[in-house]
């Protein structure tokens, strides 16, 4: 078997015994990033030196004995939104090109303290605004399965970097579906936390009251593994949950008897592609058969949900963004007075889709129209948040698709609401600060298709139980052929 | 076209006349989309802020360690004698 098919607890026992040195593990990795990459354009940045130097640390750390963790001498890599000090974080914008930010992000602190080697950093849309890394403001990303197709979006390049084999796991961010929808497109598994059980410290921000960082992996057992490693309360993310229950790989293996599973039926309508829903109703089979009890439910808001979260998302988007200023750091334009000069940086740094979602958050936040928007939305996000409640009442988790469809090619959706749409079943995920897991669940014409489970808040143990089950089942185990190239 | 253009200036951005055009129609549709919350009965909804159970996060008031000056000025696109340089304002 090669390292970079093996799991996490693989890499770990063959790193502990010493039967692989961190170093080889990293220079395995560095080389396929330098023969593969090419084609995928997964990382912004590779940090090569850094990441020998840690790999170096991890190797003197096993062969003193004892200190090492699950994680030790195993390279990981960063979505580029996630701050990691001394390496260039730019939010795959020109107006963060060159910031090298003064601190690390907690989750990234985290996975070095737990002796991570860190790879890289990895491509997004812009500022982790879009659904295609198209948005990027340096280059697309392309699809491990079909180099003419988009990873999805946001956290294009993470899904596509572990998809590939250029990571072992990655680490990525979900503002309304970021993390499991290009999962769904890449085939890997993507879990977006409970809203406050992974400090966003550190996190450049969008939409803070729907941001969160969360792993991807290969499998569900790996994702579990990191989510243990990144999470906790944080006094410096004031959102930061204390108390949360720890242990999410806990029961792991405990299977799907008797649990009691939901199909929203407004996920199941006309807009879903025939050959995702044949892979999603053949997961609830499966499921079935290995004793869960599925029902369909209903979630009678989800209609308005895309057009609630719009409104927050680029309200918060606007306010968060103000910061970018040509004062502090961040791209500055020439201009002769200060105003000009704000407007001059903001309009050469920002991308298309950027400016776009912050005229629109300028705008529903402006005097006259806060009450008809941005105060209607969230008294909309009151009305999702109580759906799942009354469902989560009669179910334990709640089953959909992630996405209506597999990847697109690049180029396909140019209309910036159709591309919005694709995240229908992601979104009230996020409006309701639930978690939720997208793993791969078959394939249509050759591309991944993710199923997603919705658990309760911190029920995060259930799903990954559940995912478990589904993927012990042997419902996927393809691999893209450009990932076994040698 | 004068409300994208006042949009746009409360937003600091500076936007071509492609870019006001642009935005002026796609903006016209997203929020057409956003339309259909009016059909919801919400006079008696309390609005969510975010959805996790916290409130009034509180801390000791006691003096930290500030990052160090030359750190936090160090990503500056301009400074002098240890502040952020800026246009001349007045």
């Amino acid at each position: 078997m090669r390292l970079s098919d093996c799991s996490l607890a693989e890499l770990g026992r063959l790193i502990r015994s010493r039967e692989v040195s961190a170093a080889e593990l990293t220079e395995h990795y560095l080389e396929r990033i330098e023969r593969i990459d090419p084609k995928v354009r997964a990382y912004i940045s590779v940090l090569e030196a850094e990441a020998r130097r840690k790999a170096a640390e991890a190797d003197r750390i096993l062969a003193a004995g004892g200190g090492a963790g699950p994680l030790t001498g195993i390279p990981a890599a960063l979505k580029d939104n996630i701050c990691l000090e001394g390496a260039a974080t730019t939010c795959a914008s020109r107006m963060l090109e060159n910031f090298y930010p003064p601190y690390s992000a907690t989750a990234a602190e985290k996975l070095l303290r737990a002796g991570a080697v860190v790879l890289g950093k990895l491509n997004m849309d812009e500022f982790a605004m879009g659904s295609s890394t198209e948005h990027s403001a340096f280059f697309p990303t392309h699809n491990p399965w079909d180099t003419d197709r988009v990873p999805g979006g946001s956290s294009g390049g993470a899904a596509a970097a572990v998809a590939a084999g250029l990571a072992p796991y990655a680490i990525g961010s979900d503002t309304g579906g970021s993390i499991r929808q290009p999962a769904s497109f890449c085939g890997v598994v993507g879990m977006k936390p409970t809203y406050g059980a992974v400090s966003r410290y550190g996190l450049v921000a969008f939409a803070s009251s729907l941001d969160q960082i969360g792993p991807l992996t290969r499998t569900v057992a790996d994702n579990a593994l990191v989510l243990e490693a990144i999470a906790g309360y944080d006094p410096r993310d004031s959102t930061s949950v204390p108390d949360a229950p720890a242990g999410y790989a806990h029961g792991l293996e405990n299977g799907v008897r008797g649990l009691k599973i939901g199909l929203p039926k407004e996920f199941f309508t006309s807009g879903l592609a025939p050959g995702v829903e044949k892979a999603v109703r053949d997961s609830v089979r499966r499921l079935e058969a290995l004793g869960a009890e599925t029902g369909e439910c209903s979630l009678p808001h989800m209609d308005y949900a895309l057009a609630a979260y719009y409104l927050i998302a680029t309200a918060e988007c606007s306010s968060n963004l103000a910061r970018y200023d040509g004062v502090r750091y961040g791209l500055r334009a020439p201009a002769r007075d200060m105003i000009g000069m704000f407007r001059a940086s903001r309009s050469a740094g920002f991308g298309p889709e950027v400016k776009r979602r912050v005229m629109l958050g300028t705008y529903v936040l402006s005097s006259g129209y806060y009450d008809a928007y941005y105060l209607r939305a969230q008294k909309v996000r009151t009305l999702i948040r109580e759906d799942y409640e009354r469902v989560f009442a009669e179910y334990d988790v709640i089953l959909s698709p992630t996405a209506p469809t597999a990847a697109y090619r690049l180029g396909e959706i140019s209309d910036p609401l159709t591309m919005y749409m694709g995240d229908i079943y992601t979104i009230p995920v996020n409006l309701a600060g639930l978690p939720g897991i997208s793993l791969p669940a078959g394939l249509t014409d050759g591309l991944p298709v993710g199923v997603q489970l919705i658990g309760r808040h911190f029920e995060e143990a259930l799903l990954y139980r559940a995912a478990y089950a589904l993927e012990q089942s042997g419902v996927f185990t393809a691999r893209p052929a450009l990932a076994e190239a040698e | 076209m004068a409300e994208v253009e006042h949009v746009a200036l409360l937003a600091r951005l500076q936007l071509t006349d492609a870019e006001k055009e642009d935005y002026s129609r796609q903006l016209s549709d997203i929020l057409a989309h956003a339309d259909r919350l009016r059909e919801l009965d919400l006079e008696d909804v309390a609005p969510t802020a975010h959805a996790a159970p916290l409130f009034n996060v509180w801390r000791e008031d006691e003096p930290g360690r500030p990052m160090e000056r030359d750190k936090a000025l160090a990503n500056a696109p301009e400074r002098e004698d240890g502040f952020f340089k800026v246009p001349r304002i007045v």
